[in-house]
């Protein structure tokens, strides 16, 4: 049973932690343009936008 | 990585954010060419376009003008427009709550769930007291965050005296919640913790699925917004013109219309001649020529020559703003509409409470005691409490709203598929709604040569008759040619010069037909007419409106002739030259004689009507105001989006009322079992979880159900 004291905890954290990084990656707007993000990956910027081919 | 170079560049002196929506924005290539080309315009730090919301936000010095900020996303070739309103509007914010909330739920559902299957499996004694503190310790502050949309529309209601599907859900949840804290303070058996936080997840989930439905296809929508007056360059005594808002125009002021500028207040033209495109405000697709003492109105766009305009009436006063006060009216109707759920709701909620309330009362009768009664209502009000009949509607409706997205129509929300699916009778429009809106050529007997031409002059030009020409010789591959010396006669044409010859595009001399214009090169001359062609698969979309028994008609502003030409085409009943009044009485007849009419319209004329109809579609050409009163908004060339509306709102009707269906089944069968106190945590946990389960699957039928038909 002591067992418990610790793995409590740690499942506890671990959701918390899985939470925390939810709410941040919402805060930094990561849902704020999900079409855009699945069409950057198209995106072709060897050239560091020098010129287009 | 394409992420952004720079959000901020480096500089002491502080930087401006501006937004526009930038409509044209269709790939990934556009993205890269806007953040890319945008900030070597002089004064602009960053470009990052927001691709779902079709804007783009520039950071720049505030030196610099929005108009520089416009050009210089015209020249990259896309048409941009200011968005002056906060970016976070409360929608946004709404749903930004909503999946906050959800993710606070599902934390807190998964760490009482693995302490509850702990309890289930057999933990007891010491061990088992320590798990439900433990539950109550995630669960209380959990189930206060996640569980305020709920208790906030449920006291809502209860203020106003009315019950909705919050009520309920609201009660059960507080009840659980208290019974559970009861339990674990007297060290009892049987704590609902889990049931209560799994609730709240799975009504959290319908919720941030519908406002999820509304944020999107608002977005969209919001994108297509076109141009209106907004503003006026006002000429002083002195000769110097300067930028004045709508809003602060007063009668008796002179104002510069400029080639392509909307007007912004009705007014008499003071000085100079050109043509008006007026098919925002009477749907009539033939420009307008006015001179010297011609009457203008709001809304009106300049095609040709700068205009000097005395104002006569402004803001609340002009013909524009009598269609906005019309439709703002006529609107008010739609706001008394009681959504499917919360018509459920009406019945449900008292049965289930009553039922509770019995079960008390007959335990306590039966000599149970307090404690046990108390816990087998409780029970009941859990088992019975609307999981799935919370998400019977909006899964349907999500899913259903995401089929008909890619068949190029946004619905707004879900209360619009409800009402869509009741429509039984159809109006039309016919300019720019049966018809494509804009004037096509007829460019088969032009040879490449000549195409060549025609494009290099036409693109000069904002005429209708131009650009449907440019349009259309874009569509068909072909190269401009390099006219040089373009000049723009208001009313009469473009001419210009290529490879020495003198090169025009005119109106032809004779008056046989409006819609035509004629190229010339060097000598040689030919015509080019155009025609305003209905849409392809008008006549189809009619016959599947027919199956599903809508008799449709055409309600048009245009001139009876024209009208008569494409009923009879259609073979369809038509009234024409229909003021937006007489649109508006129209639809209030129908309404009178129990129908429950469709209107689908495009024009500025059609707003009241679009506002007042049980329910309306617009196509996406048409003008800011009918876009915001339809409910939907179809994109592309076809009509048919129209017909597959109403087919999959009704579809999704009959899945919502499959859900329910099953959702009273289920509890048919789950309260007897409540009654009875058999119900346990796990039983409840087991059962909310497999009937919202079954409600979510049947809901996903819908996804295929804007495909055509099997033949």
């Amino acid at each position: 049973m002591t067992g418990l004291a610790f793995l409590i905890p740690i499942a506890l954290g671990m959701g918390a932690l899985g939470l925390a990084a939810f709410l941040w990656s919402m805060k930094a707007g990561q849902y704020e343009d999900m079409d855009g993000a699945a069409n950057r990956i198209l995106i072709d910027d060897d050239g560091f936008g020098e010129d287009e081919a | 990585m394409n992420a952004p170079a720079v959000l901020h560049a480096p500089g002491d002196h502080a930087l401006t954010t501006s937004r526009f929506t930038v409509p044209g924005m269709r790939c990934a290539g556009c993205i890269a060419k806007i953040e890319r080309e945008l900030p070597k315009t002089p004064g602009v730090h960053a470009a990052r376009a927001n691709f779902s919301a079709k804007r783009v936000a520039i950071t720049h010095d505030p030196a610099v003008d929005e108009a520089v900020l416009e050009q210089a996303l015209q020249t990259l070739g896309f048409e941009a427009q200011r968005v002056v309103d906060n970016p976070l509007g409360s929608d946004a914010k709404e749903r930004k709550q909503l999946t906050r909330a959800l993710g606070v739920a599902g934390f807190g559902m998964m760490n009482v769930m693995l302490l509850s299957v702990s309890i289930w499996s057999g933990a007891d004694g010491a061990t088992k007291q320590l798990f439900h503190w433990l539950s109550a310790l995630i669960a209380l502050p959990v189930i206060a965050y996640a569980g305020r949309p709920f208790f906030a529309s449920a006291w809502m209601a209860l203020r106003h005296r009315r019950t909705n599907m919050d009520v309920p859900i609201s009660i059960g949840v507080i009840l659980a919640t208290s019974l559970s804290i009861y339990e674990t303070l007297t060290g009892g058996d049987h704590a609902y913790f889990e049931s209560a936080v799994m609730l709240l997840f799975f009504l959290l989930a319908g919720r941030a699925l519908d406002a999820e439905m509304r944020t999107r296809t608002r977005a969209g929508i919001g994108a297509l917004l076109g141009r209106m007056g907004k503003s006026a360059s006002v000429i002083g005594a002195d000769g110097t013109t300067r930028r004045v808002l709508a809003e602060a125009l007063e009668p008796g002021m002179l104002v510069l219309v400029a080639a392509g500028e909307a007007l912004a207040a009705d007014g008499v033209v003071e000085h100079g001649a050109s043509t008006l495109d007026n098919a925002m405000l009477t749907g009539e697709s033939l420009p307008e020529a006015v001179s010297v003492g011609s009457l203008v109105h709001a809304g009106a766009i300049n095609l040709g020559a700068p205009l000097h305009v005395r104002l006569s009436h402004v803001a609340e006063d002009t013909a524009l703003a009598e269609i906005a006060r019309l439709m703002d009216e006529a609107g008010q109707s739609r706001s008394t509409y009681v959504r499917i759920a919360d018509r459920a709701s009406r019945l449900y909620a008292p049965v289930v409470h009553t039922l509770a309330a019995l079960a008390f009362i007959g335990w306590m009768i039966a000599g149970a005691g307090w404690h046990q009664s108390l816990v087998i209502a409780i029970a009941a009000l859990i088992i019975t409490c609307p999981c799935a009949m919370g998400l019977a509607v909006p899964s349907a409706q999500v899913v259903a709203s995401g089929a008909l997205l890619k068949r190029g129509l946004l619905v707004k929300d879900g209360s619009a598929l409800e009402r869509l699916a009741e429509c039984d009778i159809a109006l039309f429009d016919k300019t720019g709604t049966l018809t494509l809106g804009e004037p096509r050529p007829d460019i088969a007997a032009l040879d490449a040569e000549a195409r060549a031409v025609a494009l290099g002059l036409a693109q000069a030009s904002r005429h209708p008759l131009s650009k449907g020409l440019a349009a259309s010789l874009l569509r068909a591959g072909v190269e401009p040619a390099a006219v040089t010396n373009i000049r723009e006669v208001s009313g009469e044409g473009l001419t210009g010069t290529w490879r020495g010859l003198r090169v025009a595009l005119e109106r032809p001399d004779s008056a046989t037909t409006a819609l035509a214009t004629r190229l010339t090169i060097g000598d040689e001359s030919q015509l080019i007419s155009f025609t305003d062609p209905l849409r392809a698969d008008a006549a189809e979309t009619f016959r599947a409106l027919g199956q599903w028994q809508i008799s449709a008609s055409i309600l048009s502003g245009d001139r009876a002739a024209l009208v008569a030409e494409v009923a009879a085409q259609l073979g369809l009943a038509a009234e024409a030259e229909a003021s937006p009044q007489a649109k508006l009485a129209a639809l209030e007849a129908l309404k009178a004689a129990g129908h429950r009419p469709l209107m689908v319209g495009d024009g500025l004329n059609d707003g009241p009507a679009l506002a007042a109809a049980h329910a309306s579609i617009a196509p996406g050409t048409a003008s800011d105001a009918s876009q915001q009163a339809a409910d939907a908004v179809f994109i592309g060339e076809k009509l048919m989006p129209v017909a597959v509306a109403i087919r999959v709102a009704r579809r999704t009707m009959q899945i919502v009322r499959e859900n329910f269906a099953f959702s009273i089944l289920y509890n048919l069968l789950a309260v007897p079992l409540a009654l009875f106190g058999y119900v346990t945590p796990l039983i409840a946990a087991i059962a909310m979880s497999l009937s919202s389960l079954v409600v979510v699957a049947n809901s996903l039928r819908l996804a295929s159900s804007a495909k055509e038909p099997r033949a």
